[in-house]
């Protein structure tokens, strides 16, 4: 493994030109890592994860196996830790996102994220969902918007005569459902879920998993998930990521990536075996 | 094999009450009283100024002290409107200096270089000035304002009171913005915000009401000061009409009125000692109003 890994040749950021990187139009996302670090600390390599449209990706592995990382790096929020550094690409829309001249700022409002933790802003139900659309300016009925993204999160019926209240006021589940409305508010064509399930109580739970189903027919998801049910239940393809010891370090990789189906029942690596039939975790 | 049972296992009855001859017991009795004696003592010294400020100062407290103008030596009543409104209107020309870049450089230090060089000299001088000397802040102000104005006036008492307001204001609101939650920059990064946006969008409304709590007790620990006015502001016996002249203030005529022989003046600067307590009170109460969580 640390041979292969050491003669690897990492590709520079902008030497592929984005012509040659077309090849595989079915992709929403082309992720590949050489090597991402904080510091001195590699803390993912070698993962190629490319990200099909209109699917739902669900990456699983063990603790501290870089899966929350590298979903991070898909929309740049890992650029808020100072010492984070990325060998690699991550082709969206035509484009390397680490491309030199792409603004991070700009690829966020094209992926929209939500977090381990629903943490909707204080202000209210309505100016959660607006917020992304007044950032953009947006210019149409903002009203409509709201009730759609709203409606798409499946809490319109629950929140419909409280549109004042404060988005804090709301339970776990339904705070989490707000915070999903305020991602697709923008309609964005990714969206990234940290965890978004292990806050919440299994009927929660349960409402985020069909809505994510539901919202399968126009998003592209990719969802890190410690829950292995979960993952079988929603991803059409899995990602099994590990930790690799052996050089010191803890640094994360891709083990294998295929659908859930194959995945769970004839993983390729030993390792996946292990892991899914739960001699690991 | 052995059947020997530890006997405090299988007892069903045991004394459970408390004992006061233990010794055990008795350091703890002796230390609670101990410690109420002391938190009593502590309070002592506040209680009785304020006892003695109403006692003294109540007596004269009307509305013809907020109207008239300080008396001259052998007259009877007047009052110390001017030096209220001097004192607020220095108070409140330090709060518009004191308060932008007070916030403005906590975000600094809290968002945009919190590691560099030049936030933690500036945290670390910050640090040293709430400790500092509130006369040499007046010599300050003196030596760049009234020198160069060649009068001492409102501005320059206003200039001196920011100065030491200032510090209060930077690390009370730095600690505030830093106290806002990860995930809420996270949520706010993660919607597409640029560092300007997740700053006053998010961060800035989050931190508020604590940002507010420490523009208060910044207010109120300058609203009292006499010394730096001393050398910037001075003193007058007249109504303000401009920024640039000399001011009256509560402090200094507390100062001035408390030496003077007539029993007319000393009744008034008790009377302003319980004013300027009172002002200083308010604040501290609106900081804690303000600071309190909602429930």
């Amino acid at each position: 493994m640390s041979a292969a890994f050491a003669v690897k040749s990492t590709e520079t950021r902008s030497s592929p030109p984005p012509a040659a990187q077309a090849a595989r139009s079915d992709l929403a996302i082309d992720c590949k890592i050489d090597k991402l670090f904080y510091g001195d600390f590699l803390a993912v390599r070698d993962s190629h994860v490319p990200i099909e449209k209109g699917k739902i990706v669900g990456f699983i592995g063990p603790s501290g196996c870089g899966k929350s990382t590298v979903l991070r790096s898909l929309n740049r929020m890992n650029d808020l830790i100072p010492s984070f550094r990325f060998e690699g690409h991550v082709h969206f829309m035509g484009q390397d996102i680490y491309a030199r001249n792409v603004d991070p700022v700009v690829v966020r409002r094209h992926i929209g994220m939500v977090f381990q933790q629903p943490n909707p802003f204080s202000m209210s139900i309505y100016d959660n969902v607006a917020f992304g659309l007044r950032l953009n300016r947006f210019k149409g009925n903002l009203d409509e918007r709201v009730e759609h993204a709203l409606r798409r999160a499946a809490l319109w019926d629950e929140v419909k005569d409280k549109l004042k209240n404060n988005g804090l006021s709301l339970s776990g589940g339904q705070q989490q459902r707000l915070c999903i409305a305020r991602a697709i508010a923008t309609e964005p064509t990714v969206l990234l879920m940290d965890e978004p399930c292990s806050a919440l109580d299994p009927i929660a739970t349960r409402r985020v998993e069909e809505l994510m189903l539901e919202l399968k027919k126009d998003y592209t998801i990719a969802i890190v998930t410690h829950n292995m049910q979960q993952a079988q239940r929603v991803a059409d393809v899995t990602a099994f990521f590990s930790v690799d010891i052996s050089q010191g370090g803890r640094t994360g990789y891709l083990v294998e990536m295929g659908p859930t189906e194959q995945i769970f029942n004839d993983p390729r690596e030993q390792l996946t075996k292990q892991y899914i039939s739960g001699q690991f975790s | 094999m052995a059947t020997v049972v530890d006997e405090s296992r299988t007892t069903t009855s045991a004394d459970l009450g408390r004992s006061w001859s233990d010794a055990r017991a008795v350091t703890n009795t002796l230390l609670t009283v101990g410690a109420w004696l002391v938190a009593l003592l502590a309070a002592v010294p506040l209680v009785s100024v304020l006892y003695m400020l109403i006692v003294q100062g109540g007596a004269r407290l009307g509305l013809e002290l907020l109207t008239e103008l300080p008396p001259a030596g052998f007259e009877h009543g007047g009052g110390f409107g001017n030096a209220i409104l001097g004192t607020l209107v220095m108070v409140g020309v330090a709060a518009l200096i004191g308060i932008p870049i007070g916030v403005l450089g906590a975000i600094y230090l809290a968002e945009i270089a919190p590691d560099g060089r030049l936030a933690r000299t500036t945290r670390f001088l910050a640090k040293v000035l709430t400790g500092f000397p509130s006369i040499l802040a007046g010599v300050f102000v003196y030596a760049i304002l009234v020198l160069t104005m060649g009068t001492y006036s409102a501005l320059a008492g206003g200039v001196a009171l920011a100065v030491l307001m200032l510090p209060t204001i930077v690390l009370t609101a730095e600690e505030a913005i830093r106290m806002v939650p990860r995930k809420m920059k996270e949520a706010a990064v993660g919607m597409g915000c640029t560092r300007t946006q997740t700053i006053w969008q998010v961060m800035l409304p989050t931190a508020l009401l604590a940002i507010l709590t420490g523009i208060m007790l910044g207010i109120a620990r300058v609203a009292g000061e006499s010394a730096p006015l001393l050398f910037t502001a001075l003193f007058s016996n007249y109504w303000l009409s401009s920024l640039a002249e000399p001011t009256a203030s509560l402090s200094i005529l507390i100062y001035n009125f408390s030496s003077m022989p007539f029993d007319n003046q000393i009744e008034l600067a008790w009377a302003a000692s319980l004013v300027l307590v009172l002002i200083v009170l308010v604040f501290n109460i609106l900081s804690r109003l303000v600071g309190r969580p909602k429930v």
